[in-house]
């Protein structure tokens, strides 16, 4: 079997006293798009830096497609790794193309790239221009077209949408879902759940330092079991015949108004409850059914 | 080791300084500088005009001692620390290429700009002012225009030892102004004063040595004793052991002061 893309195993990084990350064990497989998620300080960035070895783990083992990070093998690994750092602020005395040809040359990636991934990015009109003229999502932008520079084999992306309209999140995930099909792996960190939940195979919750939850976004779910919410609309009251029915079915009715019931059922009792609402088409008029978001899932597990 | 990463830095710092005119501001102020001190120079005892390669070159060096070192510490102090406080760093740590080359590069490309900020300059006062000169004072000029470039380079490299060292830009700053300051005026005024507290009874052989340990002091020598009559004008020759006038000797300090501090620097900047 081929090597993972990225293999973590038992990665610790010490600052002084504090513990940035803390016994990380993580792999990734070649084509994966993973998620890491997290809250601010939560150790996600520093992860990053020591999967590209740009700091040393005070602990532990990390390799890239089986190489081990900061070994003398690395630097041709390098070659295929595109990295966008968090909040980063590039040369405002260089112009966008320039930038990517400076970045090019370090890489030892072919010129000729720079002005199709400007292209790519949506920033061939201001290719020429200063980036002291760049908008924040320019700026974030071109440090994308930066990342992608020598078709990287693997892409690691921190708050890549940070600063981005809704149009241009929308343009970087169609860009993710091309590098996707061409089998690049890619790890973007996020603090915007609902943005990334879709989009990603795997991800994992980081706190304090540690994984708290590995998987796809349904297994997290599941191995929470957090109940799903059912907003129902009634022509009338409820009466005490459909009260006892839910009640029969281990579902709570957390809030009752005049003509709408919400419910929290656990998960293996979703299709019951459905069928002893939809058994009451007398009363029920609509139903709507509320999966737990990543959010809920974030903070079920970290919170 | 490899080259290319270290030649790409090395341009993209030569090339940046080159574009915002610091190269150019430079160059300018230094050949101001220096024509104004060939005509002027000796205005003190009573003369305006050109006196000959010399008493020029005597006049230039004591310019040189104050301007260039904080020259070369302005130019250098943000090399590393500016780059961390932008977040670019990181990105250059993620490229192929190693901690030592991206300082061996960064140093390359600024000490570029400075000794060409440096050779231009005076070349081009120079060039306006020697019109008729022996070949002798020519080799003397740029004997004192290359002295003039290591000493930039000293404090160059001391410079981005500073940047690797600070934890900001605001401190880095205050570590050359202050690294200035002891270099160029209180160093000297120390060993004066231990001097003086002794009753100069106690270690007069051993000043001269102590000279060493200022990179802007080995410049005034290296540029002094390249002159009979200037040796004996300035009396450095009573403190002065002739044994330690010996241009490699001099040579190899001033190397030294350039290799030394990024040695340091790299130590610093490995992990």
């Amino acid at each position: 079997m081929a090597n993972p893309a990225i293999e973590i195993r038992g990665a610790s990084k010490r600052y002084g006293e504090v513990k940035a990350v803390n016994g990380v064990d993580l792999a990734i497989q070649p084509g994966e798009v993973f998620g890491l998620i997290g809250h601010n300080g939560a150790g996600k960035s520093t992860l990053f830096k020591l999967l590209l070895g740009i700091v040393a783990a005070s602990a532990g083992e990390i390799r890239i497609e089986g190489t081990p990070v900061r070994g003398s093998q690395f630097r041709e690994v390098r070659r295929r790794l595109g990295y966008l750092p968090e909040n980063v602020v590039l040369y405002d005395n260089l112009s966008g193309l320039e930038t990517l040809q400076f970045f090019a040359a370090l890489k030892g990636a072919p010129r000729q790239e720079c002005v199709g991934l400007l292209e790519r990015v949506g920033l061939a009109q201001a290719g020429r221009r200063r980036v002291r003229g760049y908008s924040k999502g320019m700026r974030q932008r071109l440090g994308f077209a930066q990342a992608l520079l020598g078709n990287p084999r693997l892409l690691v992306l921190d708050e890549p949408t940070n600063g981005l309209d809704p149009e241009g999140i929308r343009a970087f995930y169609r860009i993710v879902q091309q590098l996707r099909g061409q089998g690049v792996t890619i790890v973007i960190s996020s603090h915007i759940l609902t943005e990334i939940q879709q989009r990603v195979d795997r991800l994992a919750i980081m706190k304090n330092g540690t994984i708290q939850a590995l998987g796809t976004v349904a297994s997290l779910r599941a191995q929470l079991d957090l109940p799903l919410r059912i907003e129902v609309q009634l022509a009338a009251a409820p009466d005490a015949a459909l009260q006892q029915a839910l009640a029969g079915l281990a579902a709570d009715i957390v809030a009752s108004a005049d003509r709408t019931l919400e419910i929290h059922c656990p998960r293996h009792a979703k299709m019951r409850v459905v069928a002893a609402l939809a058994a009451r088409a007398d009363l029920v008029v609509d139903l709507q059914l509320h999966e737990p978001s990543l959010e809920d899932v974030l903070l079920g597990h970290s919170g | 080791m490899e080259a290319r990463p270290i030649l790409v830095l090395a341009r993209k710092e030569f090339r940046d300084r080159i574009r915002n005119r610091w190269v150019l501001a430079v160059t300018l102020v230094l050949a101001v500088f220096a024509l104004l001190i060939a005509q002027f120079g000796s205005a003190q005892q009573g003369v305006v005009g050109f006196r000959g390669i010399e008493v020029t070159i005597a006049s230039l060096v004591s310019l040189v001692i104050y301007l260039v070192p904080l020259i070369a510490l302005l130019l250098g102090f943000d090399a590393i620390v500016g780059e961390r406080e932008r977040g670019s760093l990181d990105l250059l740590l993620s490229m192929p290429l190693t901690r030592l080359e991206l300082l061996i590069g960064k140093y390359l490309g600024l000490a570029l700009a400075l000794a060409c900020a440096i050779v231009v300059g005076f070349g081009l006062a120079a060039a306006l002012v020697v019109t008729s000169q022996s070949a002798a004072a020519l080799y003397q000029y740029a004997g004192f225009v290359f002295a003039s470039v290591l000493l930039g380079l000293a404090f160059l490299s001391l410079a981005v030892t500073i940047s690797v060292y600070a934890n900001d830009r605001g401190r880095a700053s205050g570590m050359a102004i202050a690294t200035w300051f002891f270099f160029v005026l209180v160093f000297d005024l120390l060993l004066l004063g231990g001097l003086v507290a002794s009753g100069g009874s106690r270690g007069m052989g051993l000043v001269p040595w102590l000279l060493l340990l200022n990179p802007a002091d080995v410049y005034r020598i290296m540029n002094l004793f390249a002159f009979e009559d200037l040796r004996a004008f300035y009396g450095l020759a009573t403190v002065f052991p002739t044994q330690l006038a010996r241009p490699m000797l001099l040579g190899a300090v001033m190397a030294a002061w350039i290799i030394g501090p990024l040695a340091l620097a790299a130590w610093r900047f490995r992990k």
